[in-house]
């Protein structure tokens, strides 16, 4: 199945300079339908507002963090489907197992490369 | 008899500062030991000399432990110099958002010239602004090292309070300590630890073969 090149891809980062990296990293890859939000709290109000095929979160924010932000949206009926990326610079193994219990679908760990970015999306949803 | 009197009233004494639950003046420590030691007179048994010598080398500790950090000028590390690194490092911040967005900007806009290029010319400045955004996440990285660097500035202002306070400084006590957090938060807060230092991070990797594997 081809992959939906217009679906709407929610960014989550405090940093508005990473926002914007990966915002042209995401238009560099086809994909120009991309909204943003700088913490967990506003996310997920946006998510509830309006259907998302993805999110893109960092994890260290206030005053929700990406973790609970994943948490929440797993706990969601509405949403508990969705792909949900972390991109953080929390390296530490004890975050990528907190990450996956909470139900992650990726982990991308900062700094990281277009290369890589490609090939996490591409695992969640499909070859583009 | 007069053995016994001595031991009542340390007892007395020390027992009145335990049961204080504020903290106590270092002075007011130096006081009750001459105020015990002002009390042994006369002919003093071995275990009372011992005694003597072990509370004077006690009192004489204090004071120099006073005085050292006196010397040290902690108001002035509360006062100025923490609140100056702070502030420098808030800058060092600002400073390289405002650098990567002016990169960024730049960039951009020879992306947006691609399109009047030829393949050729466009693919290869398409790859070179892939590179500076790559390069770009410097930003975010250096901002979560520096904000590291000021919880730690935090932690040391705290535990300066701690020494003005106890050592008679006239300025504010540090405040009270936080209620303790709910588990749940407690173990999030724990999984904060930001970018680690190069040798220490897991690789992406690394992260992959965890997620791709049982727990």
């Amino acid at each position: 199945m081809a992959v939906d090149m217009n679906m709407s891809i929610l960014i989550v980062d405090d940093y508005k300079t990473m926002l914007r990296i990966i915002r042209n990293l995401l238009k560099q890859l086809g994909f120009n339908n991309v909204d943003e939000a700088t913490d967990g709290s506003t996310a997920l109000h946006k998510l509830r507002e309006k259907g998302y095929g993805l999110v893109i979160s960092d994890w260290n924010m206030e005053p929700m963090t990406g973790i609970q932000l994943l948490r929440e949206v797993r706990a969601d009926t509405q949403l508990k489907e969705m792909p949900f990326i972390m991109i953080t610079a929390e390296s530490k193994s004890e975050n990528v197992v907190a990450a996956k219990e909470a139900g992650v679908s990726n982990y991308i760990v900062k700094p990281f490369n277009a290369a890589t970015l490609k090939q996490k999306l591409t695992s969640i949803i499909g070859n583009f | 008899m007069r053995t016994s009197a001595v031991s009542r009233d340390v007892s007395e004494r020390l027992g009145a500062l335990q049961k204080r639950s504020d903290r106590i003046d270092p002075g007011e420590i130096v006081e009750v030991v001459e105020g015990i030691m002002g009390t042994m007179r006369g002919d003093l048994s071995a275990a009372e000399l011992d005694l003597y010598a072990e509370l004077g080398s006690l009192g004489k500790y204090i004071a120099d432990a006073k005085a050292e950090i006196s010397s040290l000028r902690p108001n002035e590390i509360r006062d100025q110099h923490l609140p100056i690194a702070s502030d420098e490092l808030d800058a060092i911040v600002g400073a390289t958002e405002q650098a990567t967005n002016g990169i960024l900007e730049a960039v951009e806009t020879i992306e947006g010239l691609t399109q009047d290029m030829s393949p050729e010319v466009a693919e290869k400045v398409t790859e070179a602004v892939t590179r500076v955004y790559e390069s770009c996440n410097f930003q975010d990285i250096t901002g979560q090292r520096v904000t590291k660097v000021v919880k730690a500035l935090k932690q040391i202002e705290t535990s300066v309070n701690g020494l003005l306070a106890a050592f008679g400084d006239d300025s504010p006590p540090a405040g009270k300590p936080a209620a303790p957090a709910p588990a749940a938060a407690a173990v999030d807060h724990e999984l904060l630890n930001g970018p680690q230092l190069p040798g220490e991070a897991t690789t992406q990797a690394d992260i992959d073969a965890l997620l791709a594997g049982g727990f």
